[in-house]
């Protein structure tokens, strides 16, 4: 293996024995997976099997047992503020903007250092800045959802978890989020929840999928795109999607 | 008309001392969500400060209105400080256990009165504020009590600085946020429970300005004065808006000129039967069945 091989392939994220209960149900039972650093790993599976608890354990905002670690250092015992700080950026599956705040009062919010990167939210998404002094509760679902994504991209962070972003959107706006994030992964590594596999096959590098809070596959995406099969077996869908 | 007057400026007065009380309840809740019933602590604590060193630390100094401004600043900051520690000490520990925070905060408000009336006894003790307030203006020919005045300026005032600090400083906007949604809050990156303790401070200081002034108001203190108007705060609370400033501003006014008017006129109607404060449980009644979020609430996530 070369030296850049080595440093292509370097794991930013390691997930661990990850195991979450929310009330009676053991959600989590022992999540394991590694995120490499670059590019975009995707988190696959049906509909409630742990994908956007996997999401908020790593960020603490779910109580959970094993181990979570970034570039090597261990934040299972941080806060979630404090690991956010670690050069985490979360884009949440409902967007969970804070709809009586302006769009702009909803980016300042999520300014985290001296120099929040306007420039690039505002080449991503330009409507933002013409409807910086409307309550984000106004805004399309679309336009919601650029304010999520615009929130985590102010800052330099060094990986983003995203959750459904194309979820709900009209087919040409997913287009449009796919195109967004294709230009995310260029710029930082992103832990991605879709069940868009159009967008997956566009975008994603890894795939990592999960049933009944557990891996179940680790592996190249597109490889495993290539096996109807499989996908059928693993996600009870088709390979399909829009992109 | 003088009469009306009257009773429109006092119920007016009365809704400012609850307004003091309502903003920082509505904050508190709807930021991190506590039902503080140890905000009638923090009432007595401004109160009883603000007595206390106008009777033995500024007596005889200077006029009579430097010793009322200067006891009445030592109260605020023992509000502020009071408040701020039963955050940090009773109500952080307990972060998300809502039961175990209720339990504490009336065990707190209970204990409280009783150390109050350890200290310094059961009885009522006379307060003696600047001669100014205790004199009248005319106002279409009815004699206004100066205090009302400073009590509606006082609560505009308060009114003017929470939103000015709301709209126009950061931890403005984090509260803010955290009213609407206090996880997505955390998940900027942003230490909320600094938040915590700043609103905690922020409600003392307002709780014990309402203390200070209702020593004006009644022309007394008393060991249960924090007691006794927490409970019609939290109604204005509930009627303005679980988390809404502004509403808890109406509801105060509502609530306070809805007492004036209901004791005044309906004592001479059936007799003194209670009818202010009956009146406005009905209005609270009313408003949960129309509009059970409150005038202008949010909901705390």
């Amino acid at each position: 293996m070369t030296a850049a091989e080595a440093v292509e392939t370097r794991t930013l994220l390691e997930v661990r024995n990850l195991h979450v209960n929310l009330g009676q149900s053991h959600v989590l039972q022992g999540v394991s997976f590694d995120v490499p650093e670059g590019g975009v790993t995707a988190l696959l599976g049906r509909n409630g099997v742990g994908k956007t608890t996997t999401l908020r354990a790593i960020l603490g905002l779910v109580g959970r047992r094993g181990t979570v670690r970034l570039g090597g250092e261990d934040l299972t015992a941080l806060a979630t503020h404090r690991i956010v700080r670690r050069s985490v950026g979360y884009v949440p599956e409902d967007r969970d903007i804070f709809a009586g705040l302006t769009v702009e009062e909803n980016l300042r919010l999520a300014e985290r250092g001296d120099e929040p990167r306007y420039d690039l939210v505002y080449d991503l998404f330009p409507e933002l800045k013409t409807r910086a002094r409307q309550r984000a509760g106004t805004l399309s679902g679309g336009q919601q959802q650029m304010v999520a994504i615009a929130r985590a991209l102010l800052n330099d962070n060094r990986l983003l978890l995203v959750d459904e972003p194309t979820k709900g959107l009209a087919p040409a706006l997913v287009t449009e989020f796919a195109h967004v994030l294709e230009r995310l992964s260029e710029l930082t590594t992103v832990l991605l929840v879709e069940q868009n596999l159009g967008v997956v096959r566009r975008i994603a590098r890894d795939a990592v999928v999960l049933d009944t809070g557990r891996v179940v596959h680790a592996g190249d995406a597109k490889e495993l795109l290539a096996q109807p099969e499989l996908v059928r077996r693993l996600l009870s869908v088709t390979a399909g999607g829009h992109a | 008309m003088t009469t009306f007057v009257l009773l429109t400026v006092t119920g007016l007065g009365l809704g400012a001392m609850y307004f003091l009380i309502a903003s920082g309840l509505s904050l508190i809740y709807g930021l991190m969500g506590v039902l503080n019933f140890a905000h009638g602590a923090f009432i007595t604590v401004g109160s009883y400060a603000t007595w206390w060193m106008s009777e033995n630390v500024f007596d005889g100094v200077g006029s009579a209105w430097v010793r009322f401004l200067v006891s009445a600043l030592c109260g605020l900051v023992a509000g502020a400080i009071f408040a701020a520690l039963v955050e940090l000490v009773l109500i952080r520990p307990l972060y998300q256990r809502h039961i175990e925070q209720v339990l504490v905060t009336v065990g707190l408000s209970i204990a409280f009165v009783a150390l109050v009336q350890g200290i310094w006894g059961p009885d009522v003790h006379p307060y003696t504020a600047p001669g100014w307030l205790h004199e009248t203006t005319t106002l279409f020919g009815a004699h206004i009590p100066n205090d009302r005045w400073v009590e509606i300026a006082t609560a505009v005032a308060v009114l003017v600085a929470l939103q000015l600090f709301l709209r126009r400083t950061r931890y403005g906007l984090i509260i803010r946020a955290g009213v609407e949604n206090r996880a997505m809050v955390t998940a900027l990156g942003i230490d909320v429970r600094k938040a915590f303790t700043l609103v905690f401070a922020i409600g003392g200081v307002a709780a014990a300005l309402a203390g200070a002034l209702s020593n004006v108001y009644f022309g007394s203190v008393t060991p249960d004065r924090g007691t006794s108007l927490l409970i019609f705060a939290f109604i204005v609370v509930v009627i303005g808006g679980l988390g809404s400033i502004t509403g808890s501003a109406i509801a105060a006014v509502v609530v306070g000129l809805v007492q004036q008017y209901a004791n005044y006129y309906g004592t001479n109607w059936i007799g003194d039967w209670g009818l202010g404060d009956l009146s406005v449980l009905l209005l609270l009644a009313v408003v949960l069945l129309v509009r059970p979020r409150g005038l202008a609430g949010a909901v705390a996530a």
